[in-house]
């Protein structure tokens, strides 16, 4: 089912059984819609080891041009593993505001 | 074009499966089903059918497999009974909506517990929603012939849905009849090759069974009981070239002897057989009663059930399951669905009967017939009644 237009679709408009003819189809699924966190990185305690980037099961977790990590929150669930596996305590959760 | 021959009705699937030319068969033997997959198991061993037999160890592994191998297009058989449909049951539900044209025979058995390998149709009523088309078989002839459809049916481009043949546990299963079978060239004529329209297959890659979030999962479900109603003309069609080509003739609802009938049995399965045995006796008395044979049970023939009971006064309905804490047979509540709210309203009477293999005698119609006849006139407060039961 072609995720970006899943809420314009009808019933009329699914293949017969659902099935999916784009191959790779999952990326465009836009997982953080799911999110009430968002990862935040205190660049001065963050020693860039990477774990966050290791563990993120989406995975969306990039580093920019200096080696500090942020999320693509296209695809952030908020789940907080990153904050939590954290050596350094330099993730925070913060609340979206809805 | 056609021989006939003495066999099994278990026997007869196996026929009507290598007639249509099986590609994959995944099963496993379960009483009163054992039968039909020892035979094809032979048929497959000794070379008169060139298909895959897949030895799996359950019933949920078997439909597991068939759901693959009808992905890729090939043509898929399997059956079961009782306790196996019941551990098939979460990928009935999937087979149906990914839209994969299985066929399956299942030789109906009562459930457990109390243990109990006879049979009754607490097994197909327990996978009733489950989406696939589901339609019952009298005979060994009627469950060759409607064998051979289901693959036709199901393979449809404007069907493509499981179908589920249903046929009475020992009481059809296990009987030796003369059977008509035909030959593969004059299947081959009335049954086109399986060309699933998306299959699996590496040039073309497909997701088939992805996930739907809510925001498509209302729209992924109308689409699939929009499509199953849409079987219906599809069905009928079926049975129709059969009867055209082979000259015997099935129908979503067949009725017997319905002319000037006040009192109108419905039964659905073998039993109907024996039940018109006893209209005949009754309407050689004098008494005007008739009988509905009810054929397809999913998608369900409402339009057909409301003419065929349009002049009755009182219907009969006997079902061969309860409802627990429902209302009575699943069968007799269907009808009274189909039957709210229209103009003519008949007197429905509820019975169960035929449970766990025990049989249903001639007699027993009979004062069913009087008993629905003093419910009414007496208009006694009756639910629903168990036929037979010591008590």
């Amino acid at each position: 089912m072609a995720p970006k237009q899943d809420a314009a679709m009808t019933y009329r408009d699914l293949t017969i059984g659902n099935i999916v003819t784009e191959p790779g189809s999952a990326a465009a699924y836009r997982t953080g819609d799911w999110r009430s966190q968002r990862p935040v990185w205190d660049k001065n305690v963050c020693v860039k080891c990477g774990r966050c980037a290791s563990v993120c099961p989406e995975p969306c977790i990039v580093h920019d041009a200096e080696g500090y990590y942020e999320a693509d929150l296209y695809w952030c669930k908020g789940c907080g593993l990153c904050a939590y596996e954290c050596p350094k305590k330099a993730i925070t959760m913060v609340e979206e505001n809805v | 074009m056609s021989k006939r021959r003495g066999i099994e009705a278990s026997a007869a699937v196996a026929e009507a499966v290598a007639a249509a030319n099986v590609d994959v068969i995944a099963a496993y033997p379960i009483t009163p089903q054992t039968h039909i997959v020892e035979r094809i198991s032979e048929i497959v061993a000794d070379g008169i059918l060139d298909a895959e037999f897949i030895c799996v160890e359950s019933e949920h592994s078997a439909l597991s497999a068939c759901l693959g191998s009808a992905a890729v297009g090939a043509r898929t058989f399997t059956a079961t009974a009782g306790q196996g449909l019941e551990l098939m049951h979460e990928v009935l539900y999937v087979t149906a909506s990914m839209r994969l044209p299985v066929v399956m025979v299942v030789a109906n058995r009562a459930l457990s517990g109390p243990l109990n390998v006879w049979g009754d149709h607490s097994d197909v009523m327990a996978a009733r929603d489950c989406g696939w088309i589901q339609y019952f078989a009298e005979n060994a002839q009627e469950v060759y012939d409607l064998t051979i459809c289901a693959f036709r049916i199901a393979e449809d481009h404007r069907c493509l849905f499981p179908v589920m043949v249903n046929m009475d546990g020992f009481h059809v299963s296990h009987v030796v009849e003369p059977v008509e079978l035909l030959d593969r060239d004059a299947v081959a004529s009335f049954l086109p090759p399986n060309r699933y329209p998306l299959p699996l297959h590496p040039d073309r890659p497909v997701t088939m069974g992805a996930f739907a979030p809510p925001v498509l999962y209302t729209e992924c479900r109308t689409a699939q009981e929009e499509a199953l109603r849409a079987t219906f003309p599809v069905i009928k069609e079926a049975w129709d070239d059969f009867a055209n080509r082979f000259g015997r003739r099935y129908a979503p609802v067949e009725t017997y002897r319905l002319d000037g009938a006040e009192c109108v049995l419905v039964v659905m399965g073998s039993f109907a057989e024996t039940a018109a045995a006893v209209i005949d006796r009754l309407r050689d008395a004098g008494k005007p009663v008739g009988l509905i044979r009810l054929r397809l049970w999913r998608p369900f023939p409402f339009a057909e059930i409301r003419q065929a009971l349009s002049n009755a006064r009182i219907v009969i309905v006997c079902d061969r399951s309860i409802s627990y804490g429902g209302p009575g047979g699943p069968v007799c509540s269907e009808l009274k669905a189909a039957l709210f709210g229209h103009a003519h309203q008949p007197r429905i009477v509820s019975f169960i009967a035929g449970l766990g293999g025990r049989d249903i005698l001639p007699e027993q119609f009979a004062s069913m017939v009087d008993r629905a006849t003093e419910i009414v006139e007496r208009n006694l407060p009756v639910d629903y009644e168990i036929i037979g039961v010591r008590q």
